[in-house]
């Protein structure tokens, strides 16, 4: 891991009405480091990464990625830092009325000069890594719950990104699928030498992936360090937290 | 963009009701001047709005097909007795033809297109929205209004002039079957009493129009989309009101175009 800073976030607030969401949060995330984002839900987590994604725009504070200002920059420039981010949402988002194949190579075709076999290469490449060629024609509908979330990723792979940002990666996923899916992202980052964060409550995929992980509660950083760190706190509120979820291995 | 919202955490009240209407105002302008900046932007996307047509016609001929020709039908027969009454059963040709391409078959036309195309828009726009796929388009740095809003608006508008024009010459069929039915009137003598009546001023205003109803359906339906929220009931309350809103705004806009019409071309009068 080196010392470079990818994300850094300083002072960070925002709030819906009157409800504070983050309060005064700063963060740096170092280059190829995996960061897990714990908290509760509805303590901002989601929030943080699509202000870091320019998706919510934040009351106050800063975010830079890779020395790049994100906050109140035309939309053309945010672009082409987007260009080098990928982003998995919870549900996934596969556009619906797509096939597998067209989901993957639409990013590309807007945003890329590649040539329709470059394309047609990296959308195998991509799904080659998710162990999912087979489904290659397939319609979001047509796929499970766990196929979706690869089929995401892939999608959110294929532009080969820096920066990867994880919304609940394994929500509403059995156990085995669950460890695959984190298996998987610690293998993408380390054959693509991505930095990540991932926000989840799984804490098995935060074992497999974190490097360091945050705890958010009410709004601040509650707690910092790596996962050992966290699950073995005597913080009652901590302990509570991961009494019901630590896993034997 | 920002988009005024309002969400009720109480029993809405009249006031609420009032603020409503004039954020779905404000938000709607704000919506079409995106619009029209984006519209003149690159890429154009052509092959999109082209599919768009494309899927937006053929899903509503069968309907307006059918509407275009009871239109017409109709209108002969409900206006037979009362020519007869006068004796005047040789305009009744002139009647059917002025009534539907001056009035009827632009203004039905658009609200079966409303009802039908822009209640989708605005369900498909609105599902996309609440299943994060325009925040997935958005991050990875393509522009969602462009492709998803811009493209459907244009073959709105581009479509429904086409659709008005398919309407209005069934809806004269179909006023030929009525008045064959009730007079000893031949096609020959049918067909020029139609051309003799219609003029090629009453043609630009009737189809001209169409286009500002074309623009009023997709524009609506996708702003409804677009800034749904609320999850699956938010989908659901896109679709309804952006069917009421644009049948209502087409029939305001069509008392305005009438208007200006009417200024233009005096002779329609």
């Amino acid at each position: 891991m080196a010392d470079t800073r990818v994300v850094e976030i300083k002072n960070l607030s925002k709030r819906f009405d009157e409800l504070v969401v983050l309060d005064n949060i700063s963060i740096d995330v170092k280059e190829a480091e995996n960061l897990v984002v714990f908290g509760r839900s509805g303590t901002g987590k989601s929030v943080l990464l699509k202000c870091i994604i320019g998706l919510l725009r934040p009351d106050k504070g800063e975010i830079k990625i890779n020395d790049k200002n994100v906050i109140n920059i035309p939309l053309k420039e945010l672009n082409e830092i987007r260009k080098n981010i990928g982003f998995l949402f919870q549900s996934g988002a596969l556009y619906d009325s797509m096939n597998v194949r067209e989901n993957l190579e639409f990013q590309l075709i807007k945003n890329t000069d590649f040539t329709k076999e470059e394309i047609e290469h990296k959308v195998h490449d991509a799904l080659k890594k998710v162990s999912l060629e087979q489904a290659i024609n397939k319609m979001p509908s047509e796929l499970s719950g766990g196929m979706r979330k690869r089929i995401a990723l892939a999608r959110s792979i294929i532009a080969e990104p820096k920066l990867m940002l994880y919304d609940e990666p394994t929500t509403g996923l059995d156990p085995i699928t669950s460890k695959e899916i984190s298996e998987l992202i610690l293998n993408l980052q380390k054959s693509l030498n991505m930095t990540s964060i991932v926000v989840t409550h799984d804490l098995i995929c935060a074992n497999i992936i974190a490097d360091r992980a945050i705890f958010l509660k009410e709004g601040h950083i509650a707690y910092q360090g790596n996962i050992d760190d966290l699950t073995s706190s005597e913080d009652k509120f901590l302990r509570n937290f991961f009494s019901e979820k630590i896993i034997k291995e | 963009m920002k988009i005024p919202q309002i969400k009720y955490l109480r029993k809405p009240k009249a006031s609420d009701y009032m603020y409503l209407f004039f954020a779905n105002i404000t938000g709607l302008t704000v919506f079409v001047i995106e619009f029209f900046k984006q519209l003149f932007i690159p890429p154009y996307e052509i092959n999109e709005v082209k599919k768009h047509m494309d899927e937006l016609g053929v899903k509503t001929f069968p309907i307006v097909s059918v509407t275009g020709f009871i239109i017409g039908l109709v209108l002969a027969m409900q206006s037979q007795p009362v020519l007869q009454k006068f004796g005047a059963t040789d305009f009744l040709p002139a009647t059917v033809s002025l009534s539907v391409i001056r009035e009827l078959g632009p203004v039905i036309t658009a609200l079966i297109f409303a009802g039908r195309v822009s209640s989708g828009i605005g369900a498909e726009l609105g599902s996309m929205r609440v299943t994060e796929q325009i925040d997935a388009m958005e991050v990875s740095a393509i522009n969602p209004f462009k492709y998803l809003v811009v493209t459907r608006v244009i073959a709105t508008t581009m479509i429904l002039p086409i659709l008005t024009i398919y309407v209005i010459f069934l809806a004269l069929i179909g006023g030929y079957i009525a008045v064959i039915i009730t007079e000893n009137m031949s096609f020959q003598y049918y067909q020029n009493a139609v051309i003799g009546a219609v003029e090629f001023g009453d043609l630009i205003p009737g189809v001209g129009k169409t286009f500002v109803f074309g623009f009023i359906v997709g524009i609506v339906g996708a702003y409804k989309g677009f800034t749904t929220d609320g999850g699956t009931e938010g989908v659901g309350r896109a679709s309804t009101t952006s069917v009421v809103i644009a049948s209502l705004l087409i029939l305001v806009f069509d008392l305005v175009l009438v208007k200006l019409s009417l200024m233009l071309w005096p002779t329609l009068g």
